[in-house]
């Protein structure tokens, strides 16, 4: 470790993978209640479950990126931070009012909850991915503030690097998105069309930043590479991001009651966000075959590889599979949604927060890089969970296709319920590929306890 | 890239790119905020639908349904409930619920009280009244 205050970031990541094996866990439960539809009822309904799922995704991808920061930045301002104690502090924070939300999500009806936490006040809970309490959601803003505070003077007083100002610029995007949530207006319309503001501002917008910004980093770190070549990728790459990402917007704007030229500005658009998802793929391998150096850390390098493919694929191909108007006319809403949404998911967001974790965890244990067995135990699980992704994917969208055919595309159109009994056989192999997932996870986990001989860090 | 493409060519055309494409979208937004009212339907929006949304929240019924395509895909799409089942269907369904139908699918009671089941209803309808550009593509949803 370069600088001391840098060990902030060690809760954070494990923080994160505690998390993430709880997202598994809650995912494989909705996985069999497809099949299995009283599974578990009525003590966890779907509805609890998928808000654990998908809260606890964005809780641990925010805790990954807070640790990434804390852990980049002192090296890129070449200062210590501001103040670790805030960091530390806001850690404790966000850890216990995530922990306690989702104790509430699982004992009290979500009614109740929203009575309880002073939803009356301020009616933001019950669209989907923003279901958090009103304290929650303040809690989650005054962390964030604390926070960019925090990497925001550490910046004033060290340098100024490009990764550090995108990552930056990302994280503060984050934030300021964020403040839509609490805007519900009663008109459906606009409560959808605001909503996507932070939905896909974050995820098609500014998320992009903070990914260009920590691949890039680790990139420098692993190739060796020059940093005004990696840079000067890391800006066209985040250019063709929002040029293509910002206007993208409107492929959410097909069939929610808003003016039909959505259809060809978001078709035209979103048609071209594979672009930098492809730039990002060719970035990485291009970077890796021009090292300068061979890095010990093997596993950082097949992490930050794997996050371009399959970025690239999830959100990318899949993304663009559905993304013209009159496809998504028969798609919109259906299992095809869920598989791109299960890949992009894991490709660009989770594969990059791993990635960056398996670049700095050994840093912050004292080592520059795990030992060859710990190395190779770390890739098979790379390889168990990437690959069950791709079978998730792949057996959700057959199950979609399927899905659109019954109920959509069909003279004789059949009823939702229907449809889904003649696809259950799609739900059952997707759950057999979660449960390779979670091995996959598992051995990831066990991966950090492998000993065997290591060098100390520079 | 070449060398004559640098670093700070880069940086500005990112900074110019995003700047232009963020006021295209504001700009979009805007005349979206004006057509709006010719299509959302919001003439209707009376105090029952206004509650009736509220209920829906507060029931997190998002976590299970797709309203206009956009929710979970658990249960069906209710942005068109109204005209494929009518308001009487709708009231016994939600209260006959859960079905517990041994390995089907089961949605939880409410326990709504008659005004309530109403709201939900009338909230449903106003949803249905909007123009979705003929989404979806039939009464299957």
């Amino acid at each position: 470790m370069q600088y001391k205050s840098q060990a902030v970031a060690k809760p954070y990541f494990i923080a994160a993978i505690a998390l993430f094996t709880g997202q598994i866990l809650f995912g494989l439960i909705m996985g069999l209640q497809y099949v299995v539809g009283d599974f578990l009822f009525p003590e966890i309904p779907f509805n609890v479950a998928r808000m654990v799922h998908t809260n606890l995704l964005i809780v641990w991808l925010l805790f990954g990126f807070m640790g990434a920061a804390y852990f980049m930045i002192p090296e890129e301002t070449e200062t210590e931070l501001y103040s670790p104690k805030l960091a530390i502090a806001m850690f404790w924070i966000f850890l216990v009012a995530g922990a306690l939300t989702i104790v509430g999500y699982l004992t009290v009806p979500y009614a109740t909850l929203a009575k309880m936490t002073g939803n009356d006040i301020l009616a933001t809970m019950g669209r989907e991915f923003l279901e958090q309490p009103l304290v929650t959601k303040i809690g989650i803003v005054v962390v964030a503030l604390a926070f960019l505070f925090n990497l925001s003077m550490t910046m004033l007083k060290g340098r100024k690097t490009s990764i550090g100002l995108v990552l930056l610029l990302g994280l503060w995007g984050l934030a300021i998105f964020f403040l839509f949530s609490f805007y519900n207006p009663h008109n459906l319309v606009l409560d959808k069309f605001f909503w996507w503001w932070v939905v896909h501002l974050w995820v098609e917008g500014v998320w992009e930043l903070i990914l260009g910004a920590l691949l890039a980093f680790v990139l420098i770190k692993v190739t060796g590479v020059d940093r005004e070549v990696i840079e000067k990728w890391l800006y066209v790459i985040i250019t063709l991001a929002l040029v293509s990402g910002i206007i993208g917007t409107g492929h959410h704007y097909f069939w929610i009651g808003t003016p039909e030229y959505w259809q060809w500005w978001g078709s035209i658009f979103s048609a071209l966000e594979p672009i930098p998802f492809f730039a990002m793929t060719v970035f990485a391998f291009n970077m890796v075959n021009r090292r300068r150096r061979d890095h010990p850390n093997k596993a950082a390098t097949l992490w930050a590889l794997g996050t371009g493919v399959m970025a690239f694929l999830g959100a990318g191909v899949w993304g663009f599979l559905h993304t013209l108007a009159p496809v998504n006319y028969y798609t919109h809403g259906t299992q095809i949604t869920a598989a791109h949404g299960h890949m992009a998911f894991y490709g660009a967001y989770a594969m990059v927060v791993l990635c960056i974790i398996s670049y700095a965890m050994p840093i912050l244990r004292g080592r520059a890089a795990n030992s060859a067995k710990a190395q190779v135990m770390e890739m098979w699980s790379f390889w168990l969970m990437t690959v069950s992704m791709v079978f998730i994917t792949l057996f959700l969208t057959a199950a979609g296709i399927v899905q659109v055919w019954l109920q959509r595309f069909s003279d004789t159109p059949i009823a939702f319920m229907a449809a889904q009994d003649q696809i259950s056989l799609f739900y059952w192999m997707r759950e057999v590929a979660g449960v390779f997932f979670l091995i996959g996870l598992l051995v990831y986990i066990a991966s950090f306890f492998v000993k065997g001989e290591t060098k100390a860090a520079a | 890239m070449s060398g004559t493409f640098t670093k700070s060519m880069a940086r500005n055309i990112f900074y110019g790119g995003t700047v232009f494409f963020v006021l295209l979208f504001l700009a979009l937004s805007f005349d979206t905020m004006k057509e709006l009212p010719k299509r959302d339907n919001r003439a209707n929006l009376t105090e029952s639908v206004i509650n009736g949304k509220k209920l829906w929240e507060v029931n997190n019924c998002i976590g299970c349904h797709s309203l206009l395509g956009e929710g979970a895909y658990f249960a069906p799409e209710l942005g068109n409930v109204y005209p494929r089942r009518g308001p009487e269907f709708i009231k016994a369904w939600i209260q006959a619920m859960p079905t517990g139908a041994p390995g089907r699918r089961q949605m939880p009671n409410f326990g709504f009280t008659d005004k309530e089941l109403d709201d939900l209803v009338a909230f449903l309808k106003y949803s249905s009244e909007i123009n979705t550009a003929n989404w979806p593509p039939n009464i299957e949803g």
